[in-house]
């Protein structure tokens, strides 16, 4: 057993043990999830500490024949783009059991139940980045809906039932038309090659461009909800207005990576020429979202719906900076990700506590914390600088990228792009100036600041947001190497320099 | 090149020095506010030493470098984390740093009533911190976090009493405003990456000679765009009015002396793009012209002393701008008024501030009046840097903006006498409202009441007003002499190369036009502000009140970009909910009723809907098996 099916299963493990320990004592079920997410961290660390850069291609591959009918396989294996997710989902987990330590305590179901979803989502969280078989990529894909359904449906706040729904509904259209798609591509395997799901293999496909651009859009499709790319987003608001902070952070911060993270690894690796076919509609559909997205988040009152359209500008950077073939484009959308991950969770927790404590969600009845909660008011600025891509915060890196990779190829799209940065500053801007300058809003007085709990819960992320902003090439040289081999199998190489010497 | 291992500290000290006191929290609030000025002071010093040590170094040995690690490589894109310290950034290093150090000095009795002073203080060192970045950076990549670094500051600062609705929105335009500007810093490091494939300033200059004419002028209109928002230049300028809600000794640093003269320093810096394109340099001369007469008007119309400097500010670093498009004999002159503007204008700003300290924080220049017998050192302090910037002999501002007026009457043909017309009617006017300023502070009879008891400010405000006054007096003859500013920036600006141009005037001439026409400006004020001034503003003419609502910088803003774009955002909200989520929930709705027949099976039991699912599952599992039969 490779460490990364130890690392799959410890959290797997861990939520079915938590079944032993009983309901009502809820104290130490939380002990015991936040513990068993540190040993994941640990593990994780351990599977960063052995990878080696300088190796192009998978690592700590593992493979079992599961299905030998289909040659469906368990097949792991992790490059540097599955590495930076999974790394991103361990760092995470620990901090939203931490953060949202009270989070589950009025749910539909029992603490533990929360708890026992927490940890399964996590292990197919990990699982989903690390499946290099397309059919166990598609199983978890999909099993992975069921948890956070649940998380939503059941400890959610407002209309939390119609939004859990609209999520499952979304995402099962999506999951569909992948499994159609998947089923497509093995059929034509089983013609070429010998039925196979293996994602290398299948790689070397001969497909005539019409059934190619097919498939290309059943996987693309799927991914593009997830992501989510404009005209799909509508299901992101809904869910992230009524899911508690916690799920939030997983679900936009890692989950809907899924998206642009199956974009580069079955998108352009399987689909090659159907990628290049319709590369000029998707560079479209994200430089709309890109000022869509920005132009809603200035337009909304809600702070956790102004978390969400910012989400869907961000998604379609990452989503520019991947079909602009370039490899800062690339690099820069895949580091992107590792960003928004916690850009996001800062904004979503600090917002969660902001919104616990008023009882409110409306970013009107916020106004002067600064003066009244000034950790937590810096914190939620901060959060902000992030999002708004500050450079000295680490999202200006892989905005930055995404932009200068995207210029050498589609200058226009780029300077569209360019734009948002502006909208950006005012979304961050009028919502920090009415949450927290201005008077103190009345009901706002007695206000308390963060405790130590969630001192500890926002430290890190913060150290993570200004640390990775001066300093993440390690995490390039872990992305790039996977980057260049995205470009290779698209067949594409960097623009060369226009004023040659 | 020269390598030198202390030039980080310069960053790192201001740097840890803001972050230690915003961590510490209250514990320091006794004495973060010397710890700052500490720090500041300790920049100031290294300075010294690098200055000291640069002029022994001689020719291509002056420039030095310090490398510090890789900050961002993928594929041929290659930005490290490296300092650049040449005669060009000295220059502004031992500004930011000597001004940076005497405004944290005053700023401490200035500031002393404050609760938040350490905060202040804090802001401070974070701002010389991304100024000296700014100027360090040896790529556009580095300057840029300077760039956004200061704006970062400057929007601290600005709204440092943002719980007042107006300073909070005044902090929010300012950063916006830049932002706009940045886009075409950003754009400006795309297209030099994508010509050059560097965005170094030594790659970029190595590569303009091959680039196409289309390709320089396009990155020198960004870098001029860049300029624009961060210097406020037209049509980028409206933020700087506002600026002015920041406390005094801010206004003085920021948006006086040094971070609103960044965009100067771009352009210089870039010198190798602008040489390379007339039309970028016909651009830049453009802006600086329209902004140096802009600001001026502006300027005469301000009752309020702060706005009233601020629009000066907008138009003496028109000036500058103007200098930097005509071409490399500019650069020089440019960063020469840059310096002694740096001084007279810091000075003026701590003279108001500490007439404001004086006055209740009355800021209305008709409500002051004959304030120079309570306030002599004040009055004689502002009064030099007024001096120095009409531009009377032998101030600092005689030497500076003449040699940009004979520079721009010297650039040739209809554009020389469009552009020195400009410049000196730009003189003209800017003698007539600082000597409405100056008259209406501190001469003229008291216009204010009673219950103010204005007084001269403490010792720790008043040195670095002298210190500055100083500055405004010989730095002009100190920098011009024998031409040792030109000399010294030669090798950064190509000066060497300067084709020595038509020369439509003498020098002697300049100065004799120019001073005619401070004479006429200085003539005009005293007659119209000498004997009696209504406390209550006059209506005014038109033109009076137009200048008073900024030439409609505002309104045009509002009805191009604010209002459109609100009508966006709404049509969007309603859109996304009406119609893109409309389509989905229609197609929710149909599905829902074609699924009525199967009702039975709807139970809403989640356990039925995953059965479902795996019968699903394993259905399509039997049709795979049964196709691959």
């Amino acid at each position: 057993m490779s460490l990364l099916t130890a690392l799959e299963l410890v959290p797997l493990i861990g939520s079915l043990l938590l079944f032993a320990v009983p309901k009502e004592n809820s104290k130490l079920i939380k002990q015991f999830a936040f513990a068993l997410s540190i040993v994941t961290l640990a593990v994780s660390g351990l599977i960063a500490l052995r990878f080696k850069t300088s190796v192009p291609g998978m690592q700590f591959v593992e493979s079992h024949t599961w299905i030998s009918n289909f040659g469906i396989q368990y097949a792991v294996g992790i490059d540097g783009l599955a590495l930076v997710l999974i790394l991103l989902t361990t760092i995470l987990t620990p901090i939203v059991l931490l953060a949202g330590w009270n989070e589950a305590d009025n749910g539909r179901w029992s603490v533990r139940t929360f708890y026992i979803l927490m940890l399964v989502l996590e292990s197919s969280m990990i699982a989903v980045f690390a499946a290099t078989d397309v059919f166990l990529f598609y199983v978890i894909f999909e099993a992975m809906l069921i948890p956070v359904y649940l998380l939503i449906g059941g400890y959610g706040r407002g209309e939390r039932a119609q939004a859990a729904m609209k999520f499952l509904l979304y995402s099962l259209f999506g999951g569909l038309l992948m499994l159609a798609a998947l089923i497509g591509i093995y059929i034509i395997s089983t013609n070429q090659i010998g039925g196979t799901f293996d994602l290398a293999k299948l790689s070397t496909l001969q497909i005539d461009s019409g059934t190619e651009n097919f498939l290309f859009l059943g996987f693309f499709i799927a991914f593009a909800i997830k992501a989510p790319l404009w005209p799909f987003h509508t299901w992101l608001p809904g869910a992230a207005k009524s899911a508690t902070p916690a799920t939030s952070v997983l679900l936009l911060g890692v989950l809907d990576k899924v998206g642009t993270y199956g974009m580069i690894r079955f998108c352009i690796t399987l689909f090659p020429h159907a990628t290049k076919t319709f590369t000029p509609l998707i560079i479209v559909l994200a430089v709309i979202s890109i000022l869509y997205g920005a132009f809603l988040a200035i337009g909304q009152r809600d702070i956790n719906g102004l978390i969400a359209f910012t989400s869907i500008s961000h998604f379609g950077f990452i989503v520019l900076g991947i079909f602009a073939m370039t490899s800062q484009g690339i690099s820069g959308a895949t580091l992107y990700m590792v960003n928004h991950g916690f850009s996001t969770a800062a904004l979503f927790l600090v917002a969660g506590w902001m919104v616990a404590r008023r009882k409110s969600s409306a970013i009107e009845d916020f106004g002067g914390l600064q003066r009244v909660t000034p950790v937590m008011a810096w914190c939620f600025f901060i959060a902000g600088m992030s999002a708004l891509a500050l450079p000295g915060i680490s999202s200006f890196v892989s905005e930055f990228l995404v932009l200068v990779g995207t210029f050498t190829r589609y200058p226009v799209a780029a300077v569209f792009g360019t734009t948002g940065i502006v909208l950006a500053a005012l979304y961050v801007l009028i919502t920090v100036q009415r949450s927290l300058h201005g008077p103190t809003t009345p009901g706002n007085e007695e206000m308390t600041d963060l405790n130590l709990r969630e001192k500890i819960a926002i430290a890190p992320v913060i150290a993570i947001l200004v640390l990775m902003g001066f300093y993440s090439q390690p995490i390039l040289n872990w992305i790039n190497p996977s980057s260049h081999q995205t470009m290779q199998a698209a067949g594409y190489s960097d623009p060369l320099p226009k004023a040659g010497k | 090149m020269t390598t030198r291992a202390n030039l980080v500290y310069l960053i790192a000290l201001p740097l840890f020095s803001s972050a230690f006191l915003m961590l510490l929290g209250k514990i320091a609030n006794k004495w973060g506010h010397f710890f700052a000025t500490a720090i500041s002071a300790s920049t100031f010093g290294i300075g010294i030493v690098e200055f000291i040590a640069m002029r022994s170094r001689s020719g291509d040995a002056r420039a030095a470098t310090q490398h510090l690690f890789e900050w961002i490589s993928v594929g041929t894109f290659r930005v490290d984390a490296s300092l650049l310290l040449d005669q060009l950034s000295i220059c502004f290093v031992l500004l930011i740093t000597g001004v940076g150090t005497l405004i944290h000095i005053y700023s401490i009795a200035y500031m002393s009533h404050d609760v938040d002073r350490r905060r202040f203080f804090a802001y401070l060192n974070l701002f010389i911190a991304a100024m000296l970045l700014l100027v360090l950076g040896d790529s556009y990549l580095n300057l840029y976090v300077g760039w956004e670094g200061v704006g970062l500051a400057s929007y601290l600062l600005i709204g440092f009493w943002n719980q007042k609705p107006a300073y909070a929105t005044a902090a929010k335009k300012a950063f916006v405003a830049n932002r706009v500007g940045d886009v075409g810093l950003s754009l400006a490091i795309m297209i030099a990456f994508t010509q050059f494939g560097s965005v170094t300033f030594a790659g970029v200059k190595d590569g303009a000679p091959h680039a196409s004419a289309a390709a320089l002028t396009a990155i020198g209109a960004m870098l001029l765009l860049a300029a624009a928002g961060k210097s406020a230049q037209f049509p980028l300028q409206s933020w700087l009015g506002d600026a002015m809600a920041g406390p005094t000794p801010v206004s003085a640093l920021i948006h006086a002396a040094t971070m609103v003269t960044a965009g100067v320093y771009l352009i210089t810096r870039s010198n190798f793009i602008f040489d390379a394109s007339s039309t970028a340099r016909l651009l830049v001369v453009i802006v600086g012209a329209i902004t140096l007469l802009f600001g001026a008007i502006v300027g005469t119309a301000k009752d309020d002393i702060k706005k009233a400097l601020a629009a000066s500010t907008m138009s003496q670093i028109g000036y500058m701008i103007l200098a930097t498009g005509l071409g490399p004999v500019g650069y020089a002159f440019a960063i020469m008024h840059l310096l002694t503007h740096g001084f007279f204008k810091a000075s003026m700003f701590l003279g108001a501030g500490s007439v404001m300290h004086g006055m209740d924080d009355e800021v209305n220049m008709r409500r002051y009046g004959a304030l120079g017998k309570v306030m002599p050192i004040t009055a004689i302090t502002f009064g030099l840097g007024y001096l120095a910037i009409i531009g009377v002999p032998p101030f600092a501002g005689f030497y500076s903006k003449d040699k940009i007026i004979e520079t721009a009457f010297n650039a040739g043909g209809t554009k020389g006498i469009l552009l020195g017309g400009a410049a000196l009617l730009g003189a003209a006017i800017t003698a007539f409202y600082m000597t409405r300023v100056f008259v209406l502070t501190f001469m003229g009879k008291k216009r204010w009441d009673d219950k103010a008891h204005p007084h001269e400010s403490p010792s720790l405000m008043w040195i670095p007003m002298v210190l500055l006054s100083l500055g405004s007096v010989a730095s002009g003859y100190l920098l011009s002499k024998g031409s040792a500013l030109v000399h010294w920036l030669a090798p950064v600006v190509n000066s060497s190369n300067a084709e020595g141009g038509a020369e439509l005037m003498k020098p002697i001439v300049v100065s004799a036009l120019a001073l005619g026409v401070v004479v006429l400006g200085v003539a005009t004020a005293i007659i119209k502000y000498g004997r009696s001034v209504p406390i209550e503003a006059p209506a005014g003419s038109a033109l009076t009140r137009f200048a008073r609502r900024d030439l409609g910088q505002d309104d045009l803003n509002h009805q191009l970009l604010v209002l459109p774009g609100q009508a966006i955002t709404r049509t969007l909200v309603a859109t996304d909910f009406g119609f893109i989520d409309g389509v989905v929930r229609a197609v929710g709705w149909t599905l829902a009723y074609l699924s009525q027949s199967l009702k039975k099976i709807q139970n809403g039991y989640v356990r039925s809907y995953a059965l479902l699912m795996t019968a699903g599952a394993i259905a399509l599992l039997v049709t795979i098996w049964l196709v691959t039969l």
